[in-house]
């Protein structure tokens, strides 16, 4: 452990957990955690592993910040309207800690470029808003053998379940494939509660902490879905489908897909 | 206390809570169960603090010595 007095009174409230210390902090430090959009969920998540002292953050968006954005995804600000969401985000990250390493990927990933992004990554975490991104996210973490952080959310739900590759259900398991274009309203459509993304994004990035630290129980194999009206926690439990096309017995699944994205969702 | 053999010591007497104790489990994490740190502190908030919250980590406050307003710790690593 080599921490600057900076840093030990920085992740002081960290190393006095008895589940931390300074050796947690020291996996922290060391922990690389991919966020594949910088959006309603990657930004707080993003916000919170920085200030948390995750090492290296890498973050994936092709998009720039719209004014829309805005009600929910606060790690962009309103002077940042028309800029890349990435660079948008690594300025903040690196305002809140000068510690992080940021990488960006200012692109839409897609079957061509995610392994090679998601390689060097300890933990992913999907932060996308649709169907076709977070299959190919899934497909991609299971053929990489990385732990991947699912989130979710639309109107006043959300969801949120830790995928282990070759240990727990993958997405795949439970959602055999996209529903067809058009049948499920994206957020544009349906709405969102600005706040909903908070809440899921953030336990996300508590999965991700404990995943680093190696504490705790993640959500394996356990579906977690909120809704904030009823304000009501609901626990799914999970398990592994013999027959996934993607993990199963007789994958059927070998190579990556680039599903079509209605075009509402590609503006 | 003098028949305790000390692995190391470590002066905390210019912290403030909390660093008085996150300085005290940062050193212990280094040492190996068993062994013994001392702990030069304060009287007064870090006298009452950094024992209790060192016997809540599992470690064992073996001997105490005032000098001054000094006090030293003997604290032993736990598991």
């Amino acid at each position: 452990m080599n921490f600057t007095e900076e840093q030990i009174n920085r992740y002081s409230r960290h190393i006095i957990l008895p589940e931390v210390g300074g050796k947690g902090q020291q996996k922290i430090s060391n922990g690389k955690v991919l966020i594949i959009g910088a959006g309603g969920l990657g930004a707080p998540a993003a916000l919170y592993l920085a200030a948390g002292g995750v090492g290296t953050i890498g973050i994936a968006d092709g998009d720039e910040v719209d004014l829309t954005n805005l009600q929910r995804q606060i790690i962009h600000h309103t002077p940042d309207v028309g800029r890349p969401k990435v660079i948008s985000a690594r300025e903040k990250i690196q305002q809140i800690n000068p510690d992080v390493n940021v990488i960006t990927y200012q692109t839409r990933v897609d079957s061509r470029n995610i392994l090679e992004i998601m390689k060097d990554y300890d933990v992913v975490m999907d932060g996308t808003d649709n169907f076709a991104a977070k299959f190919l996210i899934n497909d991609a973490a299971v053929m990489a053998g990385k732990p991947l952080i699912h989130g979710g959310i639309l109107r006043f739900v959300g969801q949120i379940f830790t995928i282990v590759p070759g240990e727990t259900a993958c997405y795949r398991c439970v959602f055999l494939s996209p529903p067809p274009p058009n049948a499920v309203p994206t957020c544009k459509e349906a709405g969102v509660l600005g706040a909903i993304a908070g809440q899921i994004g953030v336990l996300q990035a508590i999965e991700a902490l404990k995943l680093i630290i190696g504490i705790g129980k993640p959500l394996k194999n356990r579906l977690l879905t909120y809704d904030a009206l009823k304000l009501k926690w609901r626990e799914i439990g999970l398990k592994k489908n013999p027959d996934c096309p993607l993990c199963g017995e007789n994958p059927k699944i070998r190579s990556l897909i680039d599903y079509e994205q209605t075009v509402c969702e590609l503006k | 206390m003098s028949d305790i053999k000390v692995d190391a010591v470590l002066d905390i007497t210019n912290e403030v809570c909390p660093m008085t104790f996150v300085k005290t489990k940062l050193k212990l994490e280094t040492m190996e169960p068993g062994q013994h740190l001392e702990v030069v502190l304060c009287d007064g908030e870090p006298l009452r603090n950094v024992p209790r919250s060192l016997k809540e980590e599992g470690h064992k406050i073996v001997g105490t010595k005032k000098e001054g307003n000094r006090f030293h710790l003997i604290v032993e690593k736990g598991m």
